[in-house]
């Protein structure tokens, strides 16, 4: 068992998914099968290999320093950034209220 | 005159253009079969004015002596992962219900400047994860194929579409749209064209734009097209793809002609038959396909010849490390925020209403994701999974590249089974994933593949092949599909019950 | 000098049990200077309505996708350029994730595993009242560009935080200092230096209100000589008396922790700028696992030679090398020079009034270097100080000043009036020739009128001829006032002088 309750209790609290007891039984053997499925990765050597960092051979283009030149990515568009919001008011978007 | 439902993407644009039938008509035609197709519950919305509108835009182009798009006049299935502006777009998810992008995808937006329409946003499975299109939130696709029991016995049976386009393969094999988008992150295009006996390529990474794609797996998803065949794919793929500086990673090249070039004339071209393929369990009728398919391209000019991908075995372990990790990071933002569904009990702070709307907004499958993916990243694990994984995924490509010595271009089974009933593998996600084992390392290098239908078996049901081919060489692959296409004359379709 | 590793300091927090070294490092976040962020092209611009500079991509809508701005990448070489450290030709973004509601993506983009730009650093001047006996070197680990977070306002709704994304995706560059400052002292010098630097390459306004540059301070305490204790890092501290109270407060409160038999914990904490002390930050309690990953959306980022030579062509004159050819090229004394090059906008003036007395005067900039410094730097302060509200800063151009300065080198006005004259120009925007010429603040240089005007001072104070004479040399200085006296000051003090020497034998 790669993974046990308390360990997948952890996991869903550091990716923000409440879990209650009956799922976290219910998901720790899954995720244990799948891990230790995945686990026999260990066999391969890698000691000479690099990790893949670009899968077609291509650098990154930069873009020009240009405010607002398109739309689809530049601002001054509050009311399409917003127009979907849960809650906004003010031009804000609204969350419950946090303590620093 | 034929059926306009029966007509492909080609035959539609050259009809519309022709002034064999008005583009209206078509999208009549297809808004009719989409609203009868309700039992197959392939749509999340449908969308019958959008594909007027556009219809009505070509037919007046048309009369107004207008040169026409390559698309024109062809309504199509927008795969619920594309934003389309001012219409709901949900990834198959609770919690994007109701949301209304304010934007265009740039793959939709280049069908829409070419002439398309849009039928209607397809389900799928949620957030694209899945291969058999039982994780969306809106309900399970069916497969509108069913196996033709010799004894009557289960010969009713519900099958999966396949997934995660399940909702592409279904329409488009069941003649209520010519074509529809799909995405493919670990053969999510292919693995449903097989089960429903249709085409679909998912073209090298960076080929088409992934700006306004929901995200699943960035270094892995790609869109592509789902049609009935070859040419529709090759005229289809050519409206989606191009250079779209939104998107860091889209490739800087002209999109080739596919449609005009494509040739089913193999000569002086090897076919590599990987033999880690051929693995254990494989169903022996696809094997007999697999066969089929080698004598095919051999017909065809081609010669034949054995190679090896060493890493095969280790691709799939290595995918479920690296496109859950990356999903676990692009799945971040669904938060309750800025948009989609927001749950918050009583008393709840930031954090607590974010862990509940997770909870409530994602299915099983996707958190199953979410959570493998945070563990292979979290600290200490980093280097053992994640960074292991991507150093076999260099190997797996590695593997391809010592391929191409040899070959110009890779057949393979596209699955390892055919379609499976709904409910078979729901509750073993390890049985489920590996049925994406022969699509997978194609996805891992980014390189060009398709499947396309061979025969059927002995159910019934639709067999797909696979053409792996080098990065940029969709050309290759198609036609090598092409050329399988011409000797299969694979015809059947899906008896209407629905 | 001494480097970073060599620990000169005598800075000591005196404890109960004995004696405590402080060990220091920042890292500061330095807005770039760009007119769109880093990953979009929203407006960077400070002060704007609530959520009017967020793009779908800042907001993280769905199917968004970054795509960086050249122009945050080529300040960031910049100032590694500036810093003398090593440029990666080879570098890559990671996703650092975690959730808050000032981070829409989930994640910020940032750079852990190959950043940017790699060691470099920086040098602070010795400061005997700071407490900084001699020159030192600060190790400075690296530099990133990472994405800025979004702005949470919790005072406006009774039940509800206020989500601004403006900020959200400006670019930053995040300097990382070596844990080698060992006081106060030298940690506000750091910044303040990091600071000219930033702003002389141009890369960042160094705008501390603004939230240009902020802070996070690093700070443990140890015996000296020994192993470094567990640090806390007190984040985005954004003034550099707020970092130097941060590190007095955090000092002292580790030493009283371990001096009481606590124990420090490894903890984000907050300055409190209307205490002077910091504080344990909740929010951030579990956020230590970052799941650090290079960002999928984004290949990795390689920068060709083209690139580089643009980057290394561009750069000014540094603070270090400016000051050093000040007094060595241009004979300034080591306070002038350190004065001038502290602030881009000081040397700026400095060296464009340089340039045009040097014109005027037809010498070299070196033969009225002093001249004009001692003007930049006193002078013409003290008449600007002096008139407050009544004079116009426009009308202080390098034109005006440096007319006066070259009617005071040629003896037309003297030191007084080149003020008068100063003081005018400032008020009204007149030419200083002519102000000189109506006003009658001229210096009188004709030997004739000078000479009757000796004659009579000479007369009336024949007593005073004999003693002087008799060897009361002193006196001298009696007959140069009186005649200047008598010329209402307006002879020019070295004719006077002559010829005064002359009569008097
Ligand atoms: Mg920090
Ligand atoms: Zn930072």
């Amino acid at each position: 068992m790669s993974v046990d309750q308390t360990t997948v209790a952890k996991i869903a609290s550091l990716a923000r998914i409440k879990m209650s007891e009956d799922e976290l039984a219910r998901m720790a053997p899954e995720l244990s099968q799948i891990l230790d499925w995945v686990e026999q990765l260990g066999e391969v050597d890698t000691s000479q290999v690099e990790p893949m960092t670009a899968v077609i051979p291509n650098t990154l283009r930069l873009r020009d320093d240009v405010i607002d030149a398109d739309p689809l990515t530049g601002g001054d568009r509050r009311d399409a950034v917003l127009a979907n919001a849960p809650a906004a008011e003010h031009g804000f978007f609204g969350v419950p209220k946090v303590i620093e | 005159m034929t059926e306009l439902t029966e007509l492909g993407v080609k035959a539609i644009r050259d009809g519309v253009a022709a002034g064999d039938f008005t583009a209206r008509e078509v999208a009549e035609a297809h808004n009719v079969a989409v609203a009868a197709a309700g039992e197959l519950n392939a749509f999340i919305v449908t969308t019958p004015d959008h594909a007027l509108a556009a219809a009505e835009k070509v037919d007046a182009d048309r009369a107004a002596g207008k040169q026409l798009g390559a698309m024109a006049g062809v309504p199509i299935g927008m795969k619920d992962l594309f934003a389309t502006q001012g219409v709901q777009t949900t990834a198959a998810s609770h919690i994007l219900e109701g949301f209304t992008p304010e934007y265009e995808s740039t793959v939709s937006q280049n069908l829409w400047n070419a002439g398309a329409g849009m039928l209607g946003k397809l389900n799928l499975d949620q957030f694209a994860m899945g291969s058999s299109n039982e994780t969306s939130y809106f309900g399970n696709v069916i497969s509108p194929w069913r196996r033709k029991g010799a004894d009557g016995f289960g010969g009713n049976a519900d099958l999966a579409p396949g997934g995660s386009s399940g909702g592409s393969s279904a329409v488009v094999a069941a003649r209520i749209a010519p074509a529809a988008t799909g995405t493919d992150t670990g053969g999510s295009i292919r693995q449903p064209a097989a089960f429903t006996g249709i085409c679909g390529i998912k073209p090298t990474y960076g080929r088409c734009s992934r700006w306004g794609v929901v995200a699943f797996a960035s270094s892995l998803d790609q869109a592509g097209p789902m049609a009935r065949s070859v040419e529709d794919c090759a005229i289809m793929l050519g409206a989606m793809a191009g250079f779209d500086p939104k998107d860091s990673t889209s490739l800087d090249l002209p999109v080739p002609e596919w449609e005009a070039n494509l040739s089913a004339d193999l000569r002086g071209k090897k076919v590599g038959i990987p033999k880690e393929y051929r693995m254990e369990g494989t169903d022996p009728e696809i094997l007999e396909s697999w066969e089929r398919g080698k004598e095919w391209l051999r017909d065809a000019g081609a010669e034949v010849v054995d190679i090896s991908l060493p890493h095969t075995k280790y691709a799939l372990p290595a995918y479920y490390i690296i496109a859950p990790a990356e999903a676990s990071s692009n799945l971040a933002r669904y938060d309750g925020v800025r948009y989609g569904l927001r749950e918050l009990p009583n008393g709840a702070g930031l954090q607590d209403m974010y862990a509940a709307t997770r909870a409530e907004g994602f299915g099983d499958e996707v958190k199953r994701r979410i959570l493998i993916g945070t563990y292979v990243l979290s600290a200490g694990f980093y280097d053992a999974y994640y960074n292991q994984a991507q150093r076999v995924r260099t190997l797996i490509a590695r593997d391809f590249e010592k391929a191409w010595a040899q070959c110009d271009v890779i057949l393979a089974p596209t699955t390892p089974t055919a379609a499976f009933a709904l409910g078979d593998k729901m509750d073993d996600p390890l049985a489920m994933y590996l049925n994406d084992v022969f699509a997978v390392p194609a996805s891992l290098a980014g390189l060009p593949a398709m499947s396309v239908p061979a025969m059927l078996n002995g159910e019934g049901l639709p067999l797909g092949l696979q053409l792996i081919g080098k990065a940029f060489d969709e050309q290759g692959v198609l036609n090598a599909g092409l050329a399988i296409q011409q000797r299969a004359g694979f015809d059947a379709k899906p008896e209407k019950w629905w | 000098m001494v480097t970073g590793a060599e620990t000169m300091s005598t800075y000591r927090i005196q404890g109960a049990t004995g004696e405590w070294e402080v060990v220091i490092g920042l890292e500061v976040h330095a807005q770039v200077t760009s007119n769109a962020k880093l990953f979009s092209g929203a407006s960077t611009a400070f002060g704007a309505e609530p959520n009017t500079q967020v793009s779908l991509i800042d907001a993280a809508m769905p199917g968004m996708l970054p795509v960086p701005n050249r122009e945050c990448i080529r300040q960031a070489v910049r100032t590694g350029m500036a810093i003398e450290a090593e440029i990666n030709r080879w570098s890559r973004f990671d996703r650092k994730n975690y959730f808050y509601a000032d981070l829409p993506q989930g994640y910020q983009i940032s750079q852990l595993y190959h950043p940017l730009v790699g060691e470099g650093q920086l040098l602070i001047e010795a400061d005997e009242k700071a407490g900084i006996s001699q020159d030192k070197v600060i190790g400075i680990e690296r530099i990133h560009v990472e994405q800025d977070a979004g702005k949470l306002m919790h005072d406006q709704h009774p039940t509800m935080s206020y989500v601004d994304l403006n900020r959200c995706g400006v670019a930053l560059m995040e300097i990382v200092s070596r844990p080698d400052m060992r006081s106060p002292a030298e940690a506000g010098a750091y910044v303040r230096k990091l600071r000219t630097i930033l702003r002389y390459v141009g890369s960042c306004d160094g705008n501390m209100e603004e939230g240009s540059m902020r802070a996070d301070v690093n700070v443990s305490v140890r015996r000296p000589g020994e192993e470094f204790g567990t640090r806390t890092e007190t984040k985005n501290v954004n003034s550099v008396r707020f970092v130097m109270q941060t590190i007095e407060h955090e000092a002292r409160r580790q030493v009283d922790l371990i001096e009481d038999g606590g124990t420090v914990v490894q903890e984000t904490r907050l300055f409190d700028p209307n205490t002077g002390t910091t504080r344990s930050m909740r929010s951030k309690e579990d956020a230590h696992d970052y799941r650090y990953f290079p960002d999928p959306d984004l290949l990795p980022l390689e920068l060709d030679d083209a690139f580089l030579e643009e980057c290394r062509a561009s750069l000014p004159e540094l603070p270090d090398a400016k000051r050093a050819r000040y007094v060595g090229e241009l004979g300034l004394s080591d306070y002038n020079a350190a004065v001038l090059t502290a602030e881009v906008e000081t040397f700026a003036r400095f060296e464009t009034l340089l340039a045009e007395t040097a014109k005027r005067l037809g010498k070299g900039e070196k033969d009225v270097a002093t001249q004009v410094a001692n003007w930049s730097l006193s002078v013409a302060p003290g008449v600007m100080n002096a008139l407050g509200d009544e004079a116009n800063p426009a009308h202080a151009t390098a034109e005006a000043q440096a007319v006066i300065l070259q009617m005071q080198a040629a003896g037309e006005i003297s030191g007084g009036q080149a003020k008068e004259i100063f003081e005018i120009v400032l008020k009204t925007g007149r030419e200083p020739a002519e102000i000189a010429e109506t006003e009658g603040l001229k210096q009188q240089s004709d030997t004739g009128a000078i000479e009757a005007e000796i004659d009579k001072v000479l007369a009336a104070n024949a007593d005073k001829v004999e003693e002087y004479r008799g060897g009361k040399d002193k006196l001298f200085g009696f007959f140069v006032g009186q005649t200047m006296k008598a010329m209402q000051g307006k002879a020019n003090p070295a004719v006077v002088n002559e010829l005064l020497k002359a009569k008097l034998g």
